[in-house]
């Protein structure tokens, strides 16, 4: 089953880009698996913020496989984020 | 520069916050759980958006807005309506996902800043409520980055020049302002909402602890949340002496009664009538409506002791239609269980009551029988919010209170309202020679002359009769009525007089 992962972040915070590097590590390591990523700036797409009711960031969704997860961070700690979207 | 205030609309707070929330800030508000702090944000919004013409955002962290929408349908508020007039915005930031979320390194609340500020554009606001920061903190549980993020989500708000409102819970009704010890870093303001257990009643109150740079009304202040309308705030002890005092006379409904007063009673002043069962309190209640109705006055009566009927017969036993002047549109009756509603809500009711019917005469039959639902300090206050309307109104009350005792004494009413009313007149039972009689007294007519004699009391069909006064008897009042010798009495009357000569 193929991997959809989104990351909602907010500009250029150090935050966002401390997530941004660890996401992307993440999504090499993973890669043996086909894998659809996407990374999403609501500072310049707010409307995604609204539709998919974000809060924090920033925020990596889990859409597949099984349950919708999400976690909210920097993503700093790789075991934690793998516990957090169940895979 | 001065801190403008924002009136919120919501009856009896502006005027205990000298004119509202302080205007393009910020106030928390806490209380426990079901102290109507959710209530307080929605009203702030509707108010708005009823009275002010202000739209609003609301941001909820716990309920969802179709919880919301639903719970505040019975309040009288029509969210729905409003959403798709443009007037109100939900910001949704209650739990979705199953097991939470995960935190997993350091993060900020940009996701919701952005969201608000979207909400606000879109429907032009000039109000916004947050409810409840607890949820939030249970959501995303990170103290001290929530707490920060919240500093700087209040710092935009005012920058955005919207006055807003948070809530958050507290564990205690007297202890730490909040939970987590950190929302009231965050705002300016702070107000709390209480729902005290005391003596097995639930008592609503609402207290401004601080109001940074403007001044408000110290204190707690008893609410009501009423159906249809929301909450309301009783103003009590901010209410000033400032009513206008008349020196027109009405008739109390018994001549001789008129001339024991000096000649009937003020038209704007408190009545106070106090006495043992059936010594003729109710009698003096319906003599006193019946001659207004006789004036073309307009009567209200609210009877907490017995049903319409009851009264109705009463009244034609002692020769007063009630029913013709019901019909008339002379004479209201309410009649209320006490214990059917808290104290508050009776004094809500009264008001209402009152300002719809606009009556010349206000009887109340009796007072003492609410005396039993409340506290002493509930109930003190409610007799002193009661009597200010009635004379903000320019118009006369009669208050009956029931003596615990047959013959003497006061009661709890008596002792706590007997400052404040203007004339209080007793009726007491009287053992003499193995035979109870009734006597009257005008213990006080503020303002006039009046007899100070203990009278004679009489009842038959036609009423009330006001007879001699009893002379040669002392102790009436305290209960232990003494015969005293006529020698013993004349010698008494010239005690004084030799040493004028």
């Amino acid at each position: 089953m193929k991997y959809i992962l989104k990351l909602y972040i907010s500009g250029k915070t150090e935050n966002s880009q401390k997530a941004v590097e660890n996401f992307q590590k993440l999504i090499r390591d993973l890669s043996a698996r086909e894998c659809e990523e996407e990374i999403i700036d609501i500072v310049e797409n707010p409307e995604a913020a609204v539709e998919n009711r974000i809060l924090a960031t920033p925020t990596l969704v889990k859409i597949s496989p099984g349950k919708e997860r999400r976690v909210v961070g920097d993503l700093s700690v790789r075991n934690q984020v793998l516990f957090g979207l169940d895979l | 520069m001065y801190v403008q205030k924002l009136a919120t609309g919501i009856p009896g707070f502006d005027f205990i916050s000298n004119g509202g929330l302080p205007k393009g800030r910020n106030t928390l508000i806490t209380g426990t759980s079901g102290s109507a702090k959710t209530i307080f944000t929605v009203q702030f919004l509707a108010e708005g958006i009823l009275q002010a013409n202000e739209n609003g955002v609301f941001i909820t962290f716990e309920e969802s807005p179709e919880d919301i929408r639903k719970n505040m349908h019975g309040l009288g508020w029509d969210i729905r309506k409003w959403e798709s007039e443009g007037k109100w915005a939900f910001v949704d930031a209650s739990p979705q996902i199953e097991g939470g979320v995960i935190i997993v390194g350091k993060f900020d609340l940009e996701g919701l800043l952005i969201r608000i500020k979207r909400a606000i554009d879109k429907v032009g606001a000039k109000r916004v409520s947050m409810d409840s920061l607890g949820a939030i903190f249970t959501q995303l549980s990170s103290i001290p980055i929530i707490r920060s993020e919240l500093f700087r989500i209040s710092v935009e708000l005012k920058q955005m020049g919207v006055t807003s409102i948070m809530t958050a819970e507290r564990t205690q009704e007297y202890g730490d302002i909040s939970r987590y010890g950190v929302e009231e870093f965050v705002a300016d303001n702070v107000i709390i909402l209480r729902n005290v257990l005391e003596a097995e009643k639930r008592r609503r109150t609402l207290e401004i602890l601080k109001f940074r740079g403007t001044n408000h009304q110290k204190g707690e202040y008893p609410f009501s949340v009423v159906p249809e309308k929301g909450i309301i705030v009783i103003p009590l002890s901010a209410i000033e002496l400032k009513h206008k005092s008349s020196m027109v006379r009405i008739s109390c409904g018994n001549d001789e009664l008129d001339k024991m007063c000096g000649g009937g009673f003020f038209r704007d002043s408190i009545i106070l009538v106090s006495g043992a069962t059936g010594c003729g309190k109710t009698l003096m209640t319906t003599e006193f409506i019946a001659g207004g109705a006789k004036k073309d006055e307009r009567c209200l009566l609210f009877a907490f002791e017995e049903s319409s009927d009851q009264l109705f017969r009463n009244a034609s036993g002692w020769s007063h239609d009630f029913e013709k002047m019901e019909n008339e549109g002379k004479l209201r009756v309410v009649c209320t269980y006490p214990e059917t509603t808290g104290l508050e809500e009776h004094l809500i009711r009264m008001k209402t009551e009152i300002d719809r019917f606009k009556p010349n005469r206000v009887a109340i039959d009796s007072l003492s029988a609410l005396e039993r639902i409340s506290t002493i300090k509930g109930f003190r206050e409610f007799v002193i919010d009661l009597t200010s309307f009635i004379k903000h109104q320019e118009i006369a009350g009669l208050f009956t209170a029931t003596t615990p005792t047959l013959t003497g004494g006061t009661s709890v009413t008596e002792t706590h309202i007997s400052t404040i009313t203007d004339s209080i007149i007793l009726l007491r039972y009287v053992e003499m020679y193995g035979e109870m009689r009734r006597g009257i007294t005008v213990l006080k007519m503020r303002g006039s002359a009046h007899n100070k004699d203990i009278r004679e009391v009489t009842i038959d069909n036609h009423g009330m009769h006001i007879g001699k006064s009893f002379t040669n008897v002392s102790g009436i009042l305290a209960g232990r009525p003494m015969q005293i010798p006529a020698g013993e009495l004349d010698r008494i009357n010239t005690l004084f007089t030799d040493e004028a000569k």
